[in-house]
């Protein structure tokens, strides 16, 4: 049964640090539906719109019918242990550097045969399990095999660590402590055992209300940093840089105008400068520290997470120049996960809806519990999904987007966009 | 309906462009080392030959269309088989259509692969779009992984000890050592077998092939045309192939020889008990057992039973892979769909030399290639009998 993972030793500031080789990441394109699907946090396998059988590998046409309708659907992931072998040899880096590897051959119960990542708590021919699909440090899917009943450790294995990106034993930089949602983010990491977490307040020299209490929590630091500012992202990255494990940018600015109802464009800059071109600032200049340190030992660097607006992906007027900054930081955040994927960085961008604080008080409920939202991302963190749409409305908003963006617009026009 | 025979078709001239472990060369070099070799022993002509079958996986961006540019032939039937470990089975039995057919006189069945320091790597990566997808990014292991579960499925299903495969491995070396071209040219014992690192668990190093460059040949002819140029030569008494058998399988335990056997001894008038040799495809031992099985030398189960009740070295009751195989002499890509086949062929004409099965008569060849996922998809096999 897998054990809580010891606190990491100090590192040796002397030794190497070893840079990262990621898995292979070649995919086809077909085989990416499998990647789409894991983002999400989904096991999702084609099956035949015609005959109902399940495929795997992901192919083109039906294996048992004629039939080229092929649907990707979610799955349970229930199926039976055939074969186990231990890997002693790769010949890929990645894997080479963390030999011994097992792995496993299942039978799942819908009738196809997967090659899995072994869970270490599976180790018996025939026993039942269940196979999730995860995003490995490539950012692709694969499929591991783990016990139907996990232990409560069971995230906390090398090779599951290295699946997602758990905040336990790690370093955590929130960007932004005076929100209720950046408040509600460092008490969720301390509960999940980061080891540090340094919270960034734009405005030191006022007192707001909270931030004395996070001070006070294990582990948690408040840290100057006011990304609209050049100097104060410089300081922080020189100071905390080459510490950092995991940003959580939730440091934003909004205000609820639309195009006519407010002259000039001194607040749609100032969501810019904070939302987008914060972004951007933080990320020139904590991201190549984050890529050097992606395989430094156990609590290396894995993520940077975007507290974006589920906005971002349609424009909601009566918010819609915080809409428009949303959806170009979500532009960049795009940008971002293509340079960091080669090095293994997780990029996570979150989109919930309205947020119980007070710039959404006009908006009727549902809306979003700040702790609900940072647990949201804590569980996405530590399952490594890519793509969080937390809360009621993100999902109804998410579900109406990807059936037809073009419909969700017209809808929104005519008011009934909440 | 009933297919017609082979009996009237001849394989010749079988040639072996020496194993290098490594080499910097193309694969283009050893397709024209094969060929220079084919054309030297026959003393033919290139305009003599009329039909090309090339297999490799080292050629691209090259096919068998612009080795023929590269080589200066000007063939009427050309085929090109992307079946790596099934190669030599399928060469054979579509030149021998094509000759009973009158498309060709002479067909040159060609396997030639190269192999550069990183060679093996690439091709795994991108062998198929299902190891790209579903394989490789599972720890890189290449088909080592994947035998490793068919290995240990069989071994729980069918009481197999690693013992068992042992004598495979270790009888094969024996053989190696009387084969010049053998890479492996140190005696292997049981114990070495069974103290060798584990690679992927239960296979250890000495389950493994070794991937090397070289290249195999033979000629396809009418018997007729080989008795007036005075080659040695074999004639095809069966010829069977069978791809994508059993896909329901949930793992692979049986092969597509089950399927076609009956007719492959029907076509020859022969049963197993009259076959004096087999030259199995062995890119790991449990595909041997597996084929002793499934050819009908003994039932499913029982192959772990056969290799403890035989002597499976080229002089003992069940001469096996007399060559020493690809696990003794090395695996030079396509070639090793091939190596049975022109040891098959020296078996039969008196070249075997210091391994040569006394008084052999009728040889087994078999062929398995191609694992795109998690198994291999072609199979095939051929009866070849001593010339009358």
């Amino acid at each position: 049964m897998s054990m809580p993972m010891p606190p990491p030793k100090r590192k040796n500031p002397a030794l190497r640090t070893r840079p990262m080789h990621p898995p292979p990441a070649a995919r086809s394109r077909i085989g990416l539906g499998l990647t789409a699907a894991a983002a999400r946090g989904e096991l999702a396998l084609q099956v035949c719109q015609a005959c109902g059988a399940h495929q795997y590998p992901p192919r083109e046409s039906c294996c048992r019918c004629p039939s080229t309708h092929l649907k990707w659907q979610a799955q349970s992931g229930l199926g039976q242990l055939l074969a186990i072998t231990t890997l002693s040899h790769s010949n890929d880096l990645f894997f080479r550097e963390r030999l011994p590897w097992r792995l496993g051959m299942v039978a799942l119960d819908v009738g196809v045969s997967v090659l899995v990542h072994l869970h270490e708590d599976v180790d018996t021919p025939n026993q039942n399990v269940r196979v999730l699909a995860r995003l490995d440090r490539a950012g692709q899917a694969v499929l591991i095999a783990v016990p139907t009943q996990p232990s409560p450790h069971w995230q906390e294995t090398s090779m599951m660590r290295e699946m997602g990106c758990d905040p336990k034993h790690r370093k955590i930089l929130i960007t932004d402590g005076k929100s209720p949602t950046g408040q509600a983010l460092a008490r969720a990491c301390v509960s999940a055992g980061a080891q540090t977490v340094w919270v960034g307040h734009a405005e030191p020299w006022k007192k707001l209300p909270g931030l004395d209490e996070l001070a006070a929590l294990p582990g948690v630091s408040l840290i100057p940093l006011d990304l609209t500012n050049e100097r104060d992202v410089a300081k922080v990255s020189g100071g905390i840089g080459g510490k950092v494990d995991i940003v959580i940018n939730n440091a934003e600015a909004h205000r609820t105008h639309g195009i006519a109802d407010r002259a000039g464009t001194d607040a749609a800059r100032f969501e810019m400068d904070l939302n987008y071109f914060g972004l951007l600032r933080l990320a020139q200049s904590l991201g190549p520290a984050l890529k050097g340190r992606a395989a430094d030992g156990p609590a290396n660097a894995v993520a940077w997470v975007n507290v974006l607006s589920i906005y971002a992906l349609a424009n909601f007027p009566a918010h819609g120049t915080y809409s428009a900054s949303k959806a170009a930081a979500y532009s960049l955040a795009q940008c971002l996960r293509a340079e960091m994927r080669p090095f293994g960085i997780r990029v996570i961008n979150v989109f919930p809806g309205p947020v119980e604080d007070e710039w959404f008080q006009s908006l009727p409920p549902p809306k979003l519990n700040p702790d609900v939202l940072a647990r949201a991302i804590v569980k996405a963190l530590q399952e490594g999904t890519e793509d969080v749409y937390p809360g009621d409305v993100a999902q109804e908003w998410l579900q109406r987007w990807r059936e037809d963006p073009k419909i969700l617009e017209r809808e929104i026009a005519a008011g009934d966009g909440q | 309906m009933t297919r017609r025979g082979y009996d009237d078709v001849a394989v010749a001239v079988p040639v072996t462009v020496p194993y290098i472990r490594y080499s910097p060369r193309s694969a283009h070099w050893f397709v024209a080392r094969a060929l220079e070799d084919l054309l030297q022993a026959s003393g033919l002509d290139k305009p003599s030959i009329d039909g090309l079958c090339l297999s490799s996986f080292t050629l691209a961006p090259d096919t068998a269309v612009g080795l023929l540019q590269h080589v200066g032939l000007s063939p009427r039937w050309l085929d090109h088989i992307p079946t790596g470990g099934a190669s030599g089975v399928m060469a054979v039995r579509r030149a021998a259509r094509a000759v009973q057919a009158g498309d060709a006189d002479i067909v040159a069945c060609i396997a030639a692969d190269t192999n550069h320091v990183d060679t093996f790597r690439q091709t795994l990566g991108s062998f198929s779009q299902f190891a790209r997808d579903a394989t490789y990014p599972y720890g890189s292991g290449g088909p080592n992984s994947i035998f490793a579960f068919i290995m240990a499925h069989y071994m729980q299903k069918y009481g197999a000890n690693r013992e068992d495969f042992g004598h495979i491995a270790v009888a094969q070396r024996h053989n190696a050592l009387r084969n010049p071209n053998a890479l492996f040219k140190q005696p292997l014992t049981l114990e070495q077998y069974l103290s060798a690192r584990p690679i992927a668990d239960p296979i250890h190093l000495f389950d493994c092939v070794m991937p090397c460059a070289g290249a195999e040949a033979v000629l396809v002819m009418s018997s007729a045309r080989a008795r007036d140029l005075g080659f040695a030569h074999v004639v095809l008494r069966g010829a069977i192939e069978r791809h994508n058998a059993f896909a329901h399988d949930p793992i692979f335990e049986r092969g597509g020889w089950r399927v076609d056997r009956a007719e492959l001894y029907a076509q020859a008038g022969a049963t197993p008990a009259q076959v004096d040799f087999v030259q199995t495809y062995d890119d790991y031992p449990v595909v041997s057992m597996i084929q002793f099985e499934d050819l009908g030398f003994c039932d499913k189960g029982e192959g772990p039973a056969f290799v403890r009740s035989h002597n499976l070295q080229f002089d003992g009751t069940f001469a096996h892979n007399t060559s020493g195989g690809q696990l003794s002499s090395g695996q030079a890509g396509a070639a090793g769909g091939f190596l049975g086949l022109t040891e098959a062929v020296r078996q039969l004409t008196g070249a075997a030399e210091q391994r040569a099965v006394p008084g052999a008569q009728l040889g087994l060849v078999t062929g398995f290639g191609m694992v795109t996922y998690d198994r291999c998809l072609c199979t095939g096999a051929l009866l070849l009998g001593a010339a009358a």
